[in-house]
């Protein structure tokens, strides 16, 4: 190997580390389960790499170089604290250096066993999402912070706590046995979906949190596919977010206006997306058990269909969305609900959904004014309509949807 | 737990309060009523622009008066929201809903009781 130019070092370091991030943090962390050891470990082999590829060039399997520099700045780290369970792990971690040799080529990857890790029961609900991003990605502490709208320092903190749990709270790196799968499967799901953050993609309530993480989420969701092929919801949830995604450009006009899904134009949808959601969908299907997400999915299926026929089929939408209410009755199923069953049954129908909703838990959702606002609007209850126009418009993050509701709202 | 927006503007949002019908007054009212509706609004008050300030400073005996704000910043204090809320997190939420957070800057500070209680008692 020769020296090398800084530059197509830093764009290796870059790739690998984007690319093989979650495969070394997995597979370093599962022997001892210190996955913030694992981290450092590996962010010094990054460091490491910096100096070293530069001067004896990229080495052939930059991935191989990294873990077995991350392995060894681990060793030495265990060794030093000298901790209880030391001596299993550094035996495991040491026994796998005599097989450098197969290493080099090809290591497993834990990348499931650390994602159901991540969102493990244990762990507290709104840290799950958090980890994953941290642990399988990469992503720091600040940049989750911000898509979380916590405080940078606080997320910090309740990240450390979390890979505390997980190292001395005996939680195991192991896919769930059967009887568990499905609600542990469940959890990884929700927090993959947590960080795409659309939960509600009908007219004037687009949820904006998390917008930002929806290619990591994607990215997230199309790794746990790869890891399960045969679970009918992970591709149940990749089919829902490449809908969403395949309309990002739509959803804005060209002044930078919201634009509601249904007055979106589906010449501006993204084609390829659309139709790798379809087989995904379809694939789904196949195993007859329909979950949360391939429901969800489905809706954004009919939605989609308007690209072709032209109209939308809020009959089959708010069917989609009764099924969906038995298994997963959120605020949102529920808010998207009173939506499709005004389009399909009418104004009245839609409201009594909402009304049924008790006003407590509602006081700061603002999708559920913005449907409110449209149905009371439809209703030709002008004063009443105005009023909810400006809860939802209070409750808005994006300006562009504040903009959009003080237009509807007159 | 009480928390304080402190609400900072751009001259241009400054210039844009006075029109009764454009954006800027219409999130603000429903921002307003949100905040009510939901229960969590204490009080505040939008100040007059930055211009309107006055500087008052006792240095070596002697009195500074100047015309204009403190800061010398872009964006001037436009004015505090107080709330009654139980975390830092639920400030944030309210304060990502805050029109000036997407034109401005929004600073959340909690209030300082204990403060209050040794000056006040």
């Amino acid at each position: 190997m020769s020296a090398a130019d800084p530059k197509d070092v830093h764009r290796t370091i870059e790739r690998v580390a984007r690319e093989s991030y979650g495969r070394l943090v997995a597979y370093l962390s599962s022997h001892t389960r210190d996955v913030a050891g694992a981290e450092d470990a590996l962010s010094e082999a990054l460091i490491a790499a910096l100096t070293a590829w530069q001067r004896d060039g990229v080495p052939r399997n930059p991935e191989a170089w990294l873990l077995t520099t991350a392995r060894h700045s681990l060793i030495d780290f265990i060794r030093h604290q000298q901790v209880v369970l030391a001596g299993e792990a550094t035996l495991l971690l040491l026994q796998e250096n005599s097989t450098e040799a197969t290493l080099a080529t090809r290591f497993p990857d834990e990348r499931l066993k650390l994602l159901f890790v991540c969102a493990h029961p244990a762990i507290d609900p709104a840290m799950h999402t958090p980890l994953m991003l941290q642990t399988v990605l990469g992503l720091d502490a600040a940049h989750i912070a911000g898509a979380f709208l916590i405080s940078p320092k606080t997320m910090g903190q309740r990240l450390v706590r979390a890979k505390r749990k997980i190292r001395d709270g005996g939680i195991r790196f192991e896919i769930p046995r059967d009887d568990e799968l499905p609600e542990r499967l469940d959890a990884v799901l929700e927090a993959i979906y947590a960080a795409f953050g659309i939960g509600w993609d009908d007219m004037a309530g687009a949820d904006q949190r998390g917008r930002d993480l929806a290619e990591e989420a994607v990215w997230l969701a199309r790794v746990l596919f790869q890891l399960m092929p045969d679970e009918a919801e992970v591709r149940g949830l990749l089919a829902l977010m490449l809908h969403c995604e395949a309309r990002r450009a739509a959803r804005r006009g060209p002044k930078g206006q919201y634009v509601p899904l249904s007055e979106q134009d589906p010449k501006q949808w993204t084609l390829p997306l659309m139709e790798e959601a379809e087989r995904h969908l379809a694939e789904a299907a196949k195993h007859g058990r329909a979950g949360r997400f391939q429901l969800e999915a489905a809706i954004q299926s009919v939605h989609a269909e308007r690209a072709r026929s032209g109209r939308i089929d809020w009959a089959a939408i708010a069917l989609f969305y009764e099924r969906l209410m038995r298994i997963s009755p959120t605020l949102g199923t529920r808010a998207g609900y009173a939506a499709a069953i005004a389009e399909a049954n009418g104004p009245e129908a839609g409201l009594a959904v909402l009304d049924a909703i008790e006003l407590d838990i509602v006081s700061d959702y603002q999708p559920y004014w913005a449907v409110r606002a449209h149905l009371l609007e439809r209703l030709a209850k002008m004063s009443e309509a105005k009023d909810a126009y400006d809860r939802a418009m209070g409750l808005a993050e994006d300006p562009a949807v504040r903009e959009f509701l003080l237009q509807k709202r007159g | 737990m009480q928390f304080a927006l402190l609400i900072y503007e751009s001259p241009e949002a400054f210039k844009s309060r006075k029109d009764e019908t454009n954006s800027y007054t219409g999130a603000w009212r429903a921002y307003y009523k949100s905040l009510v509706e939901a229960g969590v609004y204490v009080g505040g008050d939008p100040l007059e622009v930055p211009e309107t300030g006055t500087t008052v400073r006792i240095k070596e005996g002697k009195r500074r008066v100047q015309d204009g704000p403190y800061a010398d910043t872009k964006e001037q204090l436009g004015g505090f929201t107080l709330l009654e809320l139980p975390s830092l997190d639920a400030a944030l939420d309210w304060a990502a809903r805050c029109p000036a957070a997407s034109y401005g800057v929004v600073e959340v500070r909690p209030l300082a009781p204990d403060t209050k209680r040794r000056v006040t008692e």
